[in-house]
């Protein structure tokens, strides 16, 4: 038997195919990945390179309405860029800094979940209570509050020009009491299974313990709330991008596409904002419904949404 | 009850310490206040003499000390663009802010209990089904997009409700012009009011639905319906008191989300609120107004927080006995 026929013949392949919403979300979002992470090699046009636009082809609507230029299928934005390109390219910084956000997070709360959970005594009681009170000033205000502290630190130039590890390292240090959590509560019921106890009387090290036994199996809870914690960082970052404290209108996020289409919305021009924000609502709903799946199907029941 | 309540007032403390020397490092960090208060002409000696005076070659920690000791006060330091006390600007908005979250959770609370209720006592039905998949559809929503789409639909397209400002306005009492009295300041108050309860109001849903659940689980509703009481009161005495608590809690912990998107709705509607002064306060570099409305909405949100803590403390014994290690 082939690996392949193993595979369909899983449960979690086949949990995965009884489930229409979850097949249907998991072709959205590839489809979606594969067009914005390619965008250099899928999309008609590079917005980037200034001599492909033309500043006369700006505010065309999308090729179904009356003005509607063949070239560009959805339109054009105000400094003529083709919408359809800068979209894709905008999903890719957007997903750029979504999955790196999240890596952050993970790797700062898994290492303060494992100290927490496996060390105990004072450091937890610290630990969780600075989780507990970054998690009570809510991520998305932690996050517009470092982005207003690194904005007056740096000074608008050099933020624009670090915009994506600044924004990776904002969103990652705001969302990453979620992880810590997690992980401390696996940590804190594999601590007491026998294995550990086991490898700790065959005398391997505290670092081994930690690392190499307690932490595969803490993974699980960690996998579920990935997926929506990529969807929330990816929110994060259009909001912080839409205040202006994000990606700048010359390498634009959806965020910051939405928000420099805002404001000729009153003139009519509504698909230089809509679609952006069609896109980034596909984007978020795919990998929620997605993440909604993987929490039932592993159900660990850690994660309560 | 005593313990729980001094280490709850002392973990505040030390936290609105860690946002005070925050605050005060970006306000040392940019922008030299000299400059500021001073022209081109002013000699290099007589500013030495200002910054002396002033006492701006201090040592850090001396400088602020004198940084709390003013906010303490309430003095946050002067808006470099109002020309203003900080504090003073910060409380000129704080109306426009306030009335916004107000009718917004006032729709939150009308639309969340009947719903959430319903949707825990007929979970199958078509309608909760409906409106289960539409929260999904709304958290799903960033709230600043949901307001671009309102204002498409209902300003733009449609034409019916104003899309941007406050309207017209009556001072109610000294310092609080409210939109609240007025037919247009009403109308100004709808778009954003649901554009910011958009974001609640699915979680709420969610919560009540699966509290209202649980405790429909229990023995004394049982018991209740074995006494024969009608349904509507089983329902809403026995059943939906009793998922307040949690509620209660969770909309306490609710609000810093609430204030960050209160920032977003009001950078939107172009609402002269808090949230959009910190906004323009950014773009502005006015550093001093940013770090007083950060060190301010900190204030708030710590007291709120300590206040919930401590009545939840006084209401479930069990919180106290958790707290202690």
């Amino acid at each position: 038997m082939g690996w392949w026929q193993r595979l369909r013949r899983s449960l979690l392949v086949h949990s995965f195919l009884q489930d229409p919403l979850a097949v249907a979300s998991a072709v959205v979002l590839l489809v979606l990945l594969i067009a914005s992470l390619g965008a250099p090699w899928i999309a008609p046009y590079n917005p980037y390179d200034p001599s492909t636009v033309d500043i006369l082809d700006s505010e065309i609507p999308p090729i179904w309405m009356p003005d509607g230029d063949a070239r560009f299928l959805l339109g054009t934005d105000t400094q003529g860029r083709d919408m359809l390109s800068t979209m894709l390219y905008g999903m890719r910084v957007s997903l750029m800094i979504g999955i790196g956000a999240v890596v952050l997070q993970a790797a700062l709360g898994i290492l303060v979940g494992m100290a927490s959970g496996y060390f105990g005594k004072k450091l937890d009681a610290f630990l969780m209570r600075l989780t507990d009170v970054q998690l009570s000033f809510s991520t998305y205000m932690v996050a517009i509050f470092f982005g207003a502290i690194f904005q007056s630190a740096f000074g608008m130039g050099t933020y624009e020009r670090l915009a994506i590890p600044l924004l990776i390292v904002i969103i990652g240090v705001a969302e990453w009491p979620q992880y810590a959590r997690t992980v401390r509560a696996s940590v804190l019921a594999e601590k007491k299974k026998e294995y550990v106890e086991a490898a700790r009387v065959a005398g391997l090290s505290t670092s081994r313990i930690m690392w190499r036994h307690i932490l595969p199996n803490t993974m699980t809870p960690v996998l579920v709330i990935s997926t929506v914690q990529v969807a929330n960082a990816i929110m994060s970052e259009a909001a912080l991008s839409f205040i202006g404290l994000g990606m700048p209108v010359t390498r634009p996020s959806l965020g910051s596409l939405i928000k420099a289409g805002f404001d000729y919305i009153f003139s009519g021009s509504w698909w230089i904002t809509l679609f952006p924000g069609i896109a980034l609502v596909i984007l978020i709903l795919a990998i929620n419904l997605l993440g909604d799946w993987l929490r039932d199907y592993l159900n660990p029941k850690i994660y309560k949404g | 009850m005593f313990a729980f309540a001094i280490r709850r007032i002392v973990q505040a403390m030390l936290v609105m310490l860690v946002i005070s020397i925050l605050g005060f490092s970006i306000k040392q960090s940019v922008g030299d206040p000299i400059r500021e208060l001073t022209g081109i002409s002013v000699s290099e000696t007589e500013r030495e003499a200002l910054r002396q005076q002033l006492g701006l070659n201090d040592p850090f920690l001396v400088q602020w000390a004198r940084f709390v000791k003013n906010a303490v006060h309430g003095d946050l330091g002067n808006s470099f663009y109002f020309k203003r006390p900080a504090m003073e600007v910060i409380l000129s908005k704080a109306p426009a802010t306030l009335e916004l979250v107000f009718v917004a959770s006032i729709i939150v609370i009308v639309f969340s209990v009947p719903i959430g209720i319903y949707a825990a006592v007929k979970p199958t039905s078509w309608l909760s089904r409906i409106c289960m998949g539409a929260s999904i559809v709304g958290v799903s929503i960033p709230v600043f997009l949901t307001a671009i789409l309102l204002i498409y639909v209902f300003s733009v397209q449609l034409g019916w409700l104003p899309a941007y400002g406050r309207g017209e306005l009556v001072e109610i009492f000294p310092g609080w012009q409210s939109g609240l009295v007025t037919t247009d300041g009403l109308l100004h108050l709808i778009l954003p009011s649901i554009a910011l309860s958009s974001i609640m109001l699915p979680l709420f849903i969610r919560l009540i639905r699966a509290e209202m659940k649980e405790v429909l689980e229990a023995e004394y509703i049982k018991f209740a319906r074995a006494k024969g009481l009608r349904e509507r009161r089983i329902l809403l005495v026995h059943a939906f008191k009793n998922t307040l608590l949690p509620v209660i809690t969770v909309g306490g912990v609710q609000l810093g989300t609430m204030i960050a998107f209160t920032i977003l709705t009001e950078t939107v509607f172009n609402w002269q609120g808090m949230g959009s002064m910190f906004i323009e306060s950014i773009n502005r570099a006015d550093t001093s107004l940013t770090v007083a409305y950060m060190v301010f909405v900190g204030f708030v949100f710590v007291v709120v927080n300590t206040v919930v803590d401590l009545i939840y403390g006084v209401v479930n014994p069990m919180v106290r006995i958790a707290g202690r290690k």
